[in-house]
């Protein structure tokens, strides 16, 4: 390639409009950091075992076989062919309990953290931009729900409602929205004052399309990074509920209600605990580097 | 001033405790789920369970439930356990101090680990040792209590047995005690045999509830520290031949410690939190392994006595935040 090309070339992508420029010059420095890229790839990895775990899993996560109980992993004494990661305790493959685990994980993780963003930044945008009346309405509320411990919350509200993959997701919605209220409200706030704002204003716009066609899309690259560190936290959330046996019901593999039997016979057969734990570690560091690393593709000031 | 500041929070704080505790009381009631379903025998006849519910005051109407419970709640009678058939603040008292115990314990670990982490990586910026602790750091930033918990399982009673799984004491060392204080009780009276028993059981909890807290305080107090380090006073004490590790503890950590200060206060809220599975997982006798044995078994009197003391604990430990914080820091003692 000519070099002046290539200087015309970024000459001519200079010049673009801003909104234009953005989104790809993004994602190429996203791309460029090796660690989102690795933890993406995880993600990436965890949805296809997740939606293939039909075809995917050796064996069938609930066919129980008490001949072939508590097999340590491959490689170590006693193991049994197939059985790459072992057997539980009523001899079911910890392999294909792990990848039918991420069913229940991920589920979590999207529908939990998403709901939890969408309410979170409703309310965020309302008090960030609809006045003082509501925003104090909006961020008491939001004081008093933060004020309460959320392991406690969390156990408290499954517990009314109910066990179920539902009211755990109810249950994590209800406690998280307070999040990305906060963070939407500043940044809303932020935004509010910015030039382009006033610009809209002063060409008549209606508060609705500069709240939504204005303000929101300059939120929204923080949300993102936002709702990506929230399915961590989900995903730990629905662990820790299926290990209380307040989750889904025992039939379905979660790796909380794994981790829960693992736990119980960690001195017969610690695989058991040990396979779920690492599923889990992986997933909550992936989704924090991924997180992580849209934070700081956002912020002007850590990104030098 | 200060003082106003600090009674204004706690008086919203309170009115906070009193509001969740009306929700929490009427959510219980409301909802499906028979708190005497589960205690009754498979043969009990419709005139036992009657009875039964008769004597937990639970056929009455909710408003008069309420005040029968708001009454005996100011004169400091939570109700009977339903499940312990005991004074729920007898249970409580009984539970807390070990709980108490673990979060201090906690606490001071996830300071002294934190600290020191981020006082090595300030004396080596710019090096690869400071890389070293912040691609660590990252990884420990996004890791939970419960995930710490069960990992120290596998490494301190699997790979390594070194440690005791469950408890809090050998039970045949339990005896002879005053106060529910275990480890505080045997260090005073001088029993390290026995405190060394308490510890070797804490260790685990412990380690699990400080290494987040610890994670955070390293990233905060690090970046304070790093900015600190370039301030005109750090020139000076520098040109005046002062020695790297005095120009980090003597000069700059004096002036950053106070966000770092401000937030561990909040995070030991998270870490009060985080006891209740944790304590769960390590069977270990607090209010945190109540906390969740009273809510799957619908004991009504306990979770509520739980709401509340859980509530007043992070009450009371913001406000020692912010005194603590004041006190720290003169422009705010005199605002």
């Amino acid at each position: 390639m000519i070099p002046s090309e290539t200087l015309l070339d970024r000459a001519a992508v200079e010049l673009q409009p801003d909104t234009e420029l953005r989104p790809p010059s993004m994602a190429s420095r996203l791309m460029r950091d090796r660690k989102v890229v690795c933890a993406g790839g995880f993600i990436l990895l965890l949805i296809v075992l997740a939606l293939g775990a039909p075809w995917i899993a050796p064996k069938d996560p609930l066919a129980q076989n008490l001949l072939l109980a508590t097999v340590p992993p491959a490689g170590l004494p006693g193991s049994e062919p197939g059985y790459l990661l072992g057997t539980d305790g009523l001899g079911r493959d910890v392999l294909s309990r792990v990848i039918y685990g991420t069913r229940v994980s991920l589920t979590v993780a999207f529908v939990a953290a998403g709901l939890a963003c969408l309410i979170g930044s409703l309310l965020g945008l309302a008090a960030g931009f609809l006045g003082s009346a509501i925003d104090a309405l909006i961020s008491r509320l939001v004081d008093v729900w933060m004020a309460f411990p959320p392991v406690l919350l969390s156990i408290l509200l499954v517990a009314i409602l109910g066990t179920g993959l539902h009211s755990v997701i109810t249950a994590i919605v209800v406690i998280d929205w307070t999040r990305f209220c906060r963070v939407v409200r500043t940044e809303t706030m932020g935004q509010a004052q910015m030039d382009y704002v006033v610009a809209a204003r002063a060409m008549g716009f209606s508060r609705s399309a500069i709240l939504f066609r204005e303000i929101f899309p300059n939120v929204v690259p923080v949300l993102i990074a936002l709702l990506t560190l929230e399915m961590g936290i989900a995903v730990v959330v629905e662990a820790i509920l299926s290990f209380v046996g307040l989750s889904v019901s025992s039939d379905t593999p979660t790796w909380g209600g794994m981790i829960a039997e693992g736990r119980q016979i960690v001195h017969e057969a610690w695989w058991v605990l040990a396979a779920p734990l690492a599923a889990l570690f992986a997933t909550v560091v992936a989704f924090n580097q991924v997180g992580d690393g849209l934070a700081r593709s956002l912020d002007p000031v850590l990104r030098r | 001033m200060l003082l106003a500041v600090v009674v204004k929070r706690a008086a919203m704080a309170l009115l906070t405790l009193a509001g969740v505790a009306v929700v929490v009381f009427v959510l219980l009631r409301v909802v499906p789920g028979d708190p005497v379903a589960m205690m009754i025998s498979p043969g009990a006849s419709a005139a036992d369970i009657a009875a039964l519910k008769a004597h937990y005051g639970l056929d009455e109407p909710l408003l008069i439930q309420f005040w029968i419970w708001i009454k005996g709640v100011v004169s400091g009678d939570f109700g009977v356990s339903i499940t312990l058939h005991r004074n729920v603040a007898a249970v409580l008292a009984d539970r807390l101090p070990a709980t108490l115990e673990l979060a201090a314990a906690a606490l001071v670990v996830a300071v002294a680990l934190g600290g020191s982490i981020a006082i090595a990586g300030t004396l080596m910026r710019r090096t690869a040792g400071e890389a070293v602790i912040d691609g660590l750091n990252s990884i420990m930033l996004a890791v939970p209590d419960f995930i710490w918990a069960l990992a120290l399982v596998l490494l301190f009673v699997i790979a390594i047995p070194i440690l005791p799984l469950t408890g809090r004491i050998d039970p045949v060392l339990a005896e002879g005690f005053h106060t529910k204080f275990y480890l505080a009780e045997s260090i005073v009276t001088g029993r390290f045999a026995v405190a060394g028993n308490i510890l070797s059981h804490m260790a685990m909890p412990t380690l699990a509830l400080a290494l987040p807290l610890a994670a955070v305080i390293v990233r905060l107090l690090k970046q304070s520290l790093k900015e600190a380090m370039v301030q005109d006073y750090v020139l000076l004490a520098r040109i005046k031949g002062f020695r790297e590790l005095r120009l980090v503890l003597q000069e700059a950590l004096r002036n950053a410690v106070g966000p770092t200060l401000a937030l561990t206060g909040v995070q030991f809220t998270f870490l009060i939190g985080g006891t209740v599975i944790v304590e769960r997982i390590f069977a270990y006798p607090g209010i945190g392994n109540l906390a969740i044995d009273a809510v799957i078994n619908r004991d009504f009197p306990l979770i509520q006595g739980l709401v509340l003391l859980f509530g007043l604990i992070f009450i009371l430990v913001n406000i020692g935040v912010d005194l603590t914080v004041a006190a720290l820091n003169p422009r705010l003692r005199h605002a």
